[in-house]
């Protein structure tokens, strides 16, 4: 039912700027997110969280989509997050391909008039980009590629916002 | 003209490749198929299957068609 109250949850949604991407290139977290202030500046708070490759020995990291379910995951979850939170805008980058040591895997900004909402968002926005999006890796350790099995954390996670 | 079966994540290890062409037909057949190892892989309690890039919530009574697309989705890994 089509409704003229402003303040409703679907005319907000609406209007919260959603920036999702798949990259398939070495990106720069801090010009992302000086874009995303810069487009922001109404915004009373940004959380940003940044997770880039550790460097614990594994030589390459690997990550693995599928094209007819990631992007459009990461668009949905997305969608799920500026619904649940009053959010003013938020970007989700995330990987795919070969990473050295040190790269940027994924990047999540959200903006919201205050902090808590943003907070919020950006964990909420991880902790189902770890176990709920359509990824999988692998790592190359002394020359030999190996899978990585999900953690009981990531789904001890998720289970947080049952 | 055949229907085509994808393997992500460790299930392109089982499978040996990434894809696969197959015979046409119902689901059971298409399994039957293969290597008994790999259809074990691909039967896990925990692996996901899409058609055509939908979600299917059922396993039973899928029948694939020329140029469908079935992908087998094991645990995901992200982030």
């Amino acid at each position: 039912m089509m409704t003229n109250w402003p303040f409703s949850r679907r005319s907000v949604a609406a209007e919260v700027a959603v920036d999702t991407r798949l990259l398939d290139a070495r990106f720069d977290p801090a010009e992302e997110l000086a874009l995303f202030t810069a487009a922001q500046r109404g915004s009373g708070g940004i959380v940003s969280f940044l997770g880039q490759m550790r460097g614990d020995g594994a030589e390459l990291l690997e990550l693995r989509h599928y094209a007819p379910l990631t992007l459009p995951g990461m668009h949905e979850l997305a969608q799920v997050c500026a619904a649940r939170w009053q959010l003013d805008g938020l970007v989700m980058l995330h990987r795919i391909g070969q990473l050295a040591p040190g790269e940027p895997i994924v990047l999540v900004a959200a903006a919201a008039p205050h902090r808590r909402q943003a907070f919020a968002a950006a964990d909420y926005a991880m902790d189902h980009l770890k176990s709920e999006s359509w990824f999988w890796k692998r790592e190359r350790r002394a020359g030999v590629w190996r899978w990585i099995d999900p953690r009981a954390d990531d789904y001890a996670g998720l289970a947080r916002w049952a | 003209m055949a229907a085509r079966l994808v393997f992500l994540g460790r299930l392109e290890d089982a499978a040996g490749m990434s894809e696969r062409a197959v015979i046409a037909g119902p689901l059971e057949a298409v399994l039957g198929a293969l290597e008994p190892d790999l259809a074990v892989a691909l039967l896990g309690e925990r692996v996901r299957m899409a058609l055509n890039g939908v979600l299917i919530a059922e396993r039973g009574g899928i029948v694939l068609r020329d140029d469908d697309e079935l992908a087998f989705l094991p645990p995901v890994s992200g982030g």
